[in-house]
């Protein structure tokens, strides 16, 4: 982190749409830095030294929640964790209420998940800080498609080019959002792959290719990123059975084959085993699945980073 | 089931009934391990190698093999009222060789080791084809979609609930959304659930007459008008069971004219009977869809002319005495028919209603096409599921000589012209 990045010219990150490629790739390549930070055993920087940071998660989250905590406190912030079973929204605040309370409290940044799509844009209007996104309904988790980003060049040596199948459950998917658009903006040939019941009604003026069958969608894939189906979704309302689902829209080694030899396998987790995803490719050669968590703490290292170039007094 | 291999048959100095091409013409039709080896003019006695059997059908029709799109077996289940041996006897007699059975058994045919389960009744105890249709939600409670998917392997042709009208929109469109993507047809019964009640038949003024409630005709159109606008919406392959109306018929052609995949069924029920029928309270014509007025009856007929309707069903409901022999108002819905289907068909074609291709072709390549099967065709190379009849040959129809294990037949006693005298599944003589 030494070398000085170039400037992120945005006071929040709330989506990866507005974003250009110019910003995405500077956000990414700072992460790719910051990789290295976390490898050694002298983890502490002072970026963020005397600044406070709190994370407000409306939404149960174990990963991303300590990566962001991770992140902040690697860089000297002072981070607060704030969930939604110990605050005061269970007594019937609003969020708005809720927006300026902690606005008073004079925060650095605040990292906000929240499960109705569009809540982080409006905290965002309502306190004086940085505020990133953390997750926000169906609607986009930019932090997600930045460290899918920085785990596929790592990987690949570059994005741009490449065939990237988002497979599974793309209609309740803030995941598949921000990468499609992430993806799209860094050159790389996006496709979802999933029952019409799982796609967004336009996904296909998205820019994205529309499969329906798992055969032709990882056909000649670099990457196949698979998206978790949530329980409630898999008993007949959106589709059939588990078991249906696993045989058609499973990632298992027959499937994966479609793809090409030396397809990247990745999950932002958590997964179902035997649902969506086999559990002798989510542990095989192929699979990215870890390294996506350990990126994760990077991008949100540069994030923070970037963000708090624009503060006041930085 | 019978196995394949049997010896070569010939049918000769028939008239061959194309309802591909829409022709009648003098001919033969040779029947080898299975198959239609050859047919035309050519095929007479003479030009047959000598390991053939001939038989000459001396000016009989032969036409494909029916396809009755929906008849309820009774198995697994509800064995005491038919079974497949009882239903496919009955199918056979009539001129059935392939029935396409209902999803609403016990326990329904919703889970894919029920369908191979009937699949291997009908093998081992069938004397025609049966081709299962599988419940498109689980349970057949109209709220979960069923595993078309795992379901098609089995064999399932289609996919409905059965006589259940589908209520939910948002189910029925996720479920069609779902079919589409296997390519699977949807077969809906259109009835409004609130607006049907507890009608029993027609409403109007032979039902006020009589002290019945009624089912008004819009409780078909409201329906299928909305299931006209899911398939615009979701470009999934759907079938109407059953229609009664000339409304229904209206909503349908509209629907093909704007280029939707949809096609829609009648029951033989519906276009040889009217209300009237019912008389002093019949009840083996207490059906769902009821019996509807003789306009309505005629815009079926007309419609099955022009092919706004594509398919012609027996809706094959036994029925035990237990549950007919009651007030009309507590009988339960439903008549045989997989036996006088043809029979009640060719009235149409004495009255001049209807030709005897278009007859053929409602009854056996239609539905054949619907429902993805090789079978409804006379030509070279398809199944040799065929039948031989005569239209002409009188009798009465006797509740007691029927096959089925009931004998509700609103045909009671009546007077028929034309009855099959060979049925042929796969070349081998499963009738006659």
């Amino acid at each position: 982190m030494s070398k000085r990045p170039p400037i992120f010219p945005h006071r929040h990150l709330l989506g990866i749409e507005g974003l250009s490629r110019f910003d995405i790739e500077g956000l990414i390549d700072m992460a790719d830095e910051a990789v290295d930070v976390s490898r050694q055993v002298e983890k502490a920087r002072d970026s963020l030294r005397g600044r406070t940071q709190i994370n407000l998660f409306f939404e149960a989250s174990t990963r991303t929640q300590s990566s962001f905590e991770i992140a902040g406190k690697r860089l000297g912030a002072d981070v607060m964790n704030m969930s939604v079973q110990t605050s005061s929204v269970k007594k019937g605040e609003t969020l708005i209420d809720t927006a300026i309370t902690l606005n008073a409290m004079r925060p650095d940044v605040i990292v906000v998940r929240h499960q109705a799509a569009g809540a982080v844009h409006l905290l965002a209007r309502k306190v004086d800080c940085a505020v990133v996104n953390a997750g926000d309904g169906a609607h986009e988790h930019p932090t997600q498609a930045l460290l899918d980003a920085l785990t596929i060049r790592r990987n690949k040596g570059r994005v741009e080019g490449l065939n990237v199948a988002i497979c599974g459950d793309i209609l309740h998917s803030r995941v598949a959002r921000s990468n499609i658009i992430a993806l799209s903006a860094l050159g790389a040939r996006v496709r979802v792959v999933a029952p019409s019941t799982l796609l967004p009604s336009g996904v296909e003026r998205m820019g994205v290719e529309v499969h329906r069958d798992m055969r032709s969608g990882l056909q000649d894939a670099d990457v196949v990123m698979m998206l978790r189906l949530q329980r409630e979704r898999m008993n007949g309302a959106f589709v059939p059975s588990s078991r249906e689902y696993f045989r058609y829209f499973g990632l298992d080694a027959e499937k994966l084959a479609f793809a090409k030899p030396d397809a990247l396998v990745m999950h932002p987790g958590p997964m179902n085993r035997g649902v969506e995803i086999e559990s002798g490719v989510a542990d095989g050669p192929q699979s990215r699945i870890r390294e996506q968590v350990e990126m994760g703490v990077a991008v949100r290292m540069a994030v923070l980073v970037a963000l708090a170039r624009n503060m006041p007094n930085a | 089931m019978p196995p394949i291999s049997h010896p070569p048959l010939a049918l000769v100095n028939a008239r061959l009934i194309d309802p591909a091409a829409g022709t009648v013409a003098q001919g033969g039709v040779l029947a080898r391990d299975g198959a239609i080896a050859d047919i035309g003019p050519r095929v007479t006695p003479g030009a047959l190698a000598s390991d053939v059997r001939v038989i000459d059908c001396a000016g009989d029709c032969v036409a494909p093999g029916l396809i009755d799109a929906q008849a309820f077996v009774g198995e697994p289940g509800a064995e005491y009222r038919e079974t497949i041996a009882s239903a496919t006897a009955a199918a056979a007699a009539g001129g059935v060789t392939t029935i396409i059975a209902r999803p609403d058994t016990q326990p329904p045919l919703d889970d894919p080791a029920v369908v191979d389960f009937l699949l291997r009744r009908a093998r081992d105890t069938g004397v025609v084809r049966v081709a299962p249709m599988a419940a498109l939600t689980r349970g057949r409670e109209g709220r979960e979609i069923a595993e078309i998917g795992l379901l098609t392997e089995a064999g399932a042709v289609a996919f409905g609930d059965g006589p259940r009208s589908l209520r939910n929109a948002q189910v029925m469109r996720r479920a069609m959304l779902y079919a589409r993507d296997f390519g699977a047809l949807i077969v809906h019964f259109p009835e409004d659930a609130d607006l049907a009640g507890s009608g029993v038949m027609n409403a109007g003024e032979f039902a006020s007459r009589l002290g019945l409630p009624g089912v008004p005709r819009e409780a078909e159109s409201i329906v299928l008008d909305r299931d006209m606008r899911l398939v615009a919406m979701t470009g999934a392959r759907y079938h109407a069971a059953l229609v009664s109306t000339a409304q229904s018929i209206e909503i349908v052609a509209r629907a093909k004219s704007q280029g939707l995949p949809v096609t829609c069924g009648v029951s033989i029920n519906h276009l040889a009977l009217n209300e009237n029928d019912i008389g002093d309270y019949r009840t083996f014509l207490k059906l769902r869809p009821p019996l509807r007025s003789e306009d309505e009856r005629r815009a079926l007929v007309a419609a099955v002319a022009d092919g706004v309707i594509d398919v012609i069903v027996s809706d094959h409901d036994p029925q035990d005495v237990e549950t007919k022999r009651l007030p009309f108002a507590e009988a339960e819905f439903g008549a045989v028919g997989l036996e006088t289907m043809l029979s009640a068909g060719l009235r149409l074609v004495h009255s001049g209603d209807l030709t005897l291709p278009q007859l053929v072709r409602a009854m056996s390549l239609r539905p054949a096409e619907i429902f993805g099967l090789k079978q409804g065709r006379l030509e070279k190379g398809a199944p040799a599921d065929l039948i031989r009849f005569d239209p002409d040959a009188p009798y009465v129809v006797d509740p007691e000589k029927l096959r089925s294990r009931c004998k509700n037949t609103p045909f009671d006693e009546a007077r028929m012209q034309g009855r099959v005298k060979l049925t042929l599944v796969a070349g081998a003589v499963a009738e006659g």
